[in-house]
């Protein structure tokens, strides 16, 4: 793994990797979202609003990936001080509150039609809204961080740990406090949910997944630049400073 | 501190021990807090629960169940509905007045906020529907759950 602690060696993989899962997670979310959106049937009792599945989960399961992702680049940054951990968390973060964002919107939406409220305060959605203030609050975090203890990270790798507590939280919350939301109905080796539903949507889990992989390789390299920048510019004072 | 800087590895182990041992820590306080508000903090009940143990009437619960069938009357006056809520082991009377969500037929989930009446009959001020983890086609409607279930099976 420390192979990667190369920043340049990073950049060379970055640099095809990431239009490769861009493209390729283009290609099979839109494949996957036509397919759901005009060609998968009807549900039997929601009718065609069920369509709204097609993006509020893989919203759903990518919002909390984007905190696992923060999570498990905290937890290298604690024990081995990786120099990419940092930045592979905070490029995570944007992604993560962004896909947290339309799964609460979307399931807002189908929330309507399907239970006949925007809102309900129930245990999955209460826990998924924190979710999203958890991010808010991380990417400030972060912001101050650099600014405060110059790189260190200390802080929000920290917040990122304790914040993964929230996720499990997520995932059991219609088990624990069964009232509003339904239970899962795709769970390891097991789906309550018809194959003619269940194959587009994993199709569309598929394709966010490689597109949200995508954004975080771009954001890292991008990251990267910004700091290489600032270390030129800050020698290029030093010299002059020197040289005066 | 001294041996620690001594050698780079034993600092990264230390560092790896403490961080797992805070985090199994962190995990355990949470879990055992929401396992502990597991039950208070929902106020929802399902009917064996309320026909077991009633809240005191007057204090606002949420009920959880299925409609049952052949129970939905309406009411002379139109807007006042008469319906059971049941979960297979016991049933409750509710009483409602207003409009109710589309997905709320004879058969579906439902939950009822509102209070428990003197007599017994729950006294709902909002319907909201309940889908479950099922989704089946269109096309499979005019069957009866079990079929639909058993076709499901097949064709996996």
């Amino acid at each position: 793994m420390h192979g990667f602690a190369n920043p340049a060696r990073f950049l060379r993989i970055a640099r095809w990797l990431m239009p490769l899962c861009m493209g390729t997670g283009l290609v099979v979310a839109f494949a996957a979202l036509g397919w759901g959106l005009f060609v998968a049937p009807a549900e039997r009792l929601q009718g065609e609003t069920v369509r709204i599945v097609y993006l509020h989960v893989p919203a759903a399961w990518l919002g909390m990936a984007g905190w696992m992702g923060i999570a498990g680049a905290s937890f290298t940054e604690l024990v081995w001080r990786h120099p990419l951990a940092a930045i592979a968390a905070k490029a995570c973060a944007v992604p993560g509150a962004v896909f947290t964002a339309v799964c609460l919107l979307t399931g807002s939406l189908w929330g309507r039609p399907a239970w006949g409220t925007w809102w309900v305060w129930d245990g999955r959605l209460t826990s998924m809204l924190v979710l999203l203030f958890l991010y808010f609050g991380w990417m400030a975090l972060s912001q101050a961080s650099e600014a405060a203890d110059g790189g260190q990270n200390r802080a929000p790798a920290i917040f990122g740990l304790v914040g993964a507590v929230n996720v499990p939280i997520i995932h059991y919350s219609v088990i624990w406090w069964n009232s509003q939301h339904q239970p899962p109905s795709i769970t390891v080796g097991k789906s309550a949910m018809s194959g003619d539903f269940l194959v587009p949507l994993l199709a569309a889990m598929l394709g966010f997944t490689l597109i949200f992989a995508g954004v975080v390789l771009a954001r890292m390299r991008a990251i990267l630049a910004e700091q290489q920048a600032e270390a030129r510019l800050r020698r290029k004072a030093r010299a002059e400073v020197e040289a005066f | 501190m001294a041996t620690v800087a001594k050698s780079p590895i034993k600092a990264k182990h230390q560092r790896l021990v403490l961080l797992i041992v805070a985090l199994v820590v962190l995990i355990g306080a949470a879990l055992l807090a929401a396992w502990a508000l597991r039950n208070q903090a929902s106020y929802f009940y399902v009917p064996s629960e309320i026909v077991a143990r009633p809240p005191e009437p007057g204090r606002a619960v949420r009920l959880g169940g299925m409609v049952e069938k052949g129970s939905l009357k309406t009411a002379a006056d139109g807007v006042t509905i008469n319906f059971a809520v049941q979960d297979g082991k016991a049933r409750v009377p509710v009483t409602f007045k207003g409009i109710v969500p589309s997905l709320f037929v004879e058969g579906s989930g439902v939950v009822a906020e509102g209070k428990m009446g003197t007599d017994g009959t729950f006294v709902a001020d909002n319907l909201l529907a309940k889908h479950d983890e099922n989704y089946v086609p269109r096309e499979m409607q005019d069957m009866s759950r079990e079929q639909a279930q058993k076709v499901m099976q097949e064709t996996k």
